[in-house]
């Protein structure tokens, strides 16, 4: 398969991995984040970790959208697929996230209507073919999905589609980073950084990482290669005592971002002056918010949503998880109390989500890797 | 037994639609609800067909119940893949099916053409496998309360002789194969339904694998140790099964798991494992290193088996679970598919 295969090639991967063990310094210890939940799912699926000398950690950030939706929001969205004639509309990733009452394939289950759509621009067709029902879509994401969320609004509005509405959840990436460098426990050398958010943002937004908080960072792909390359450049960043934003996903980020889709966000959304991110508390200016000009479109000020706040279970450690403090394994109720099937915390829910994909993918794994000799 | 009471461990409060994707909930469902009520005095674990003996003669017994939407898509429809779906689970349990019986819950309104369509291509599966469908029942919903036609089909096949399938049969070393590429019925499906605006030339792999399964056992009889259909769930689930049901672990060598360049791509743009996706003309055999080579061979050369390949073997660890290694040393555990294959979105 071209433009996947180049990027899984044995000999260029082992080649990158011996040239991460010639740069590595074993007399010290790595701790790389990566951001995006994106690259998580890499590293377990492609089983990375095994590639990497034991002193260079990886530790798993924020960027998993679904993740970081307190459950309340999940409550407040799901209390508007219970008015009649709605039509629950989300990506496939938010289906199994619990509420307090069961997830949305749950509340389908007791007979809601509860769709999963690809694309925001499909709950809008769904909007035109069923005029005599209301369709909400459950928005969620970062800068990577909020464009397309907001060419549907834009679009239904030109078509005057008045069925329709937008429960938003988009976040932004730069304030979760922030949070992550402002938390005292935080013990990060460099970070992977965003991939798909930066085909949006552009590499800028990241320079006070590199000059204020002297931490490397580099823009990455999803691919094994791009992963295990980004590792390369790092190592070289520290090995030279530089820290700079630098691009290892040029095939797709443009330096300046998209600035079509960046005027698309900016025509639709606002920043809200604040929005609570489960296992980080509240965050200002972290969101994205309806402009008025939309306001028919905003599913919050349509519908009267409860507006509810629910805390996570006191055991669950999905924000020292998120934070990178600990690691999924050290959570008390990891794999006893929330697994996949049964998710306590978000972090189980989504396959980028850090618990599920070590859950999935790693869990159980090193004795079997060390009987082969691995 | 008679008399005692059963000890009843599912305890999902309602019935989900990941009770029936063939994966965790679904086995959950069996073994914590089905088997503790039925089959209580059945030694576990359950195949994919009961073993009945009537007047001292051992038949093997299956149902199978199919609900496709939609009713017809690339390389098949629903009323072939009834056939060939009994059909095989009586084959991966060492059985040559004999006879069906099938049952009909149709939809008030169903146009006769569609149904005249599916009946004459159950016939016509019915007669490339080689099976007698012997008799049936039908019954109509309202409109409304049943998605067009769903069709539930019963079968009964004689012992293959010389096979003897069973997870306890499973050593370490044994080799892992299976019969072609897989992915090609979920991922037709999943277009077929149209909602992701996705092309691909593809089609349904639905066929009845007896030849193949005879062909094996010719080749290496007593070595085959264990056979199954990965349909709902996939790969992964039904090599999940067998792990827990032996205990030992399985190794998967991902390079060498057949997958069509169309399943990869479109795996790869809605986040999905080929490993996790269904198939209706597949099948894997744990087969002992010994007949490994002769068993290859056999396959390839029957009819539709030339992509048969290895593609893992059993070991002690990982214990009750299943490892796929890469080419490039790397590793990951796979396990039984949560729910429904959903997409992810970034």
């Amino acid at each position: 398969m071209r433009f996947v295969d180049e990027f899984r090639e044995p000999e260029l991967i082992a080649r990158t991995a011996g040239e991460i063990r010639r740069l590595a310094d074993p007399q010290r210890r790595y701790r790389f984040m990566e951001v995006c939940g994106g690259h998580t799912h890499s590293i377990y699926r492609f089983g990375l970790k095994d590639l990497l000398p034991p002193n260079i950690e990886l530790v798993h950030g924020p960027g998993c959208p679904v993740c970081v939706l307190p459950m309340g929001r999940i409550d407040d969205g799901l209390s508007i697929a219970e008015h009649p004639g709605v039509i629950f509309t989300a990506f496939g990733d938010m289906m199994r996230v619990p509420g307090t009452h069961g997830s949305p394939l749950e509340y389908k289950a007791r007979g809601m209507d509860v769709r999963i759509v690809y694309s925001p621009s499909d709950a809008l067709k769904l909007a035109q073919n069923n005029p005599e029902r209301h369709v909400m879509f459950f928005a969620i994401g970062f800068e990577t999905t909020a464009p397309s969320t907001a060419l549907t609004l834009m679009r239904a509005r030109t078509l005057g589609v008045h069925n329709f509405s937008i429960f938003c959840n988009h976040v932004t990436i730069i304030p979760a980073i922030r949070a992550i460098l402002d938390s005292p426990d935080m013990r990060i050398d460099a970070f992977i950084g965003p991939g798909h958010v930066s085909t949006v943002i552009g590499c800028r937004p990241y320079a006070w990482i590199a000059q204020n908080e002297a931490k490397p960072i580099v823009v990455t792909g999803f691919e094994p290669l791009d992963v295990l390359q980004s590792v390369v450049m790092l190592l070289r960043q520290l090995n030279q005592r530089e820290t700079k934003v630098e691009n290892q996903y040029k095939r797709v980020v443009p330096w300046e971002g998209n600035r079509a889709a960046l005027k698309a966000m900016a025509e639709v959304f606002e920043l809200r002056p604040y929005f609570e991110w489960r296992g980080l508390g509240f965050i200002s200016q972290s969101a994205l918010r309806i402009r008025d000009a939309y306001a028919e479109w905003d599913a919050e000020r349509r519908f009267s949503v409860p507006g509810v706040r629910v805390t996570d279970p006191k055991a669950a450690q999905c924000g020292e998880v998120l934070k990178g403090v600990l690691k999924p394994e050290q959570c008390k109720l990891f794999g006893r109390e929330c697994t996949p099937e049964h998710p306590i915390g978000a972090l189980m829910v989504s396959s980028e989500g850090s618990c599920a994909a070590y859950y999935n993918y790693e869990h159980r794994k090193t004795p079997a890797l060390a009987s082969l000799g691995a | 037994m008679a008399g005692v009471a059963s000890k009843i461990r599912f305890r999902d409060p309602q019935v989900e639609m990941a009770h029936g994707a063939g994966g965790k909930a679904s086995r959950r469902l069996i073994d914590g609800l089905f088997a503790p009520i039925l089959f209580e005095s059945i030694p576990a674990p359950l195949g994919d067909a009961a073993h009945v003996s009537v007047n001292g003669t051992c038949v093997a017994l299956t149902t199978d119940s199919f609900v496709v939407r939609p009713l017809r898509f690339p390389g098949g429809s629903i009323g072939e893949l009834a056939v060939n779906g009994t059909v095989n689970d009586l084959a991966v349990c060492g059985a040559s099916a004999q006879a069906l019986v099938v049952s009909y819950v149709l939809e008030a309104g169903l146009p006769t053409e569609i149904l005249e369509k599916e009946v004459r291509a159950m016939a016509a599966a019915a007669s490339r496998a080689g099976v007698v469908i012997a008799g049936g029942d039908t019954k109509v919903v309202e409109h409304g309360k049943a998605d067009q036609m769903y069709i539930t089909t019963s079968g009964i096949g004689h012992l293959i002789p010389g096979l003897s399938i069973s997870p306890a049969a499973v050593r370490r070393g044994d080799r892992i194969l299976l019969s072609g590429p897989i992915g090609d019925h979920g991922i037709t499906i999943l277009l077929a339904r149209g909602e992701l605006d996705l092309d691909a030339d593809l089609r349904s792999d639905t066929r009845s694998v007896l030849p193949l399964v005879e062909a094996l056992a010719d080749a290496a009889g007593a070595g085959v140790h264990w056979m199954r259909d990965p349909t709902r769930g996939g790969v992964a689930t039904s090599l999940n099964e067998l792990a827990h049901d032996c205990g030992l672990g399985i190794l998967l060598a991902e390079d060498s798991i057949p997958v069509r360049d169309e399943v990869r791509g479109a795996c790869e743009l809605l986040g999905l494992d080929p490993l996790h996706i269904a198939n209706e003309g597949q099948f894997l055999a744990v087969v002992a290193a010994e007949h490994a080579d002769a068993a290859l061979k056999a396959l390839r050369a029957t009819p539709g088996g030339s992509e048969a390949a290895w593609i893992g073997e059993i070991a002690e660890q990982p214990a009750a679970a299943v490892l796929v290694t890469t080419r490039y040393g790397g590793g990951r555990i796979v396990d039984m598919l949560v729910g429904d294959p959903l997409p992810r979105i970034c």
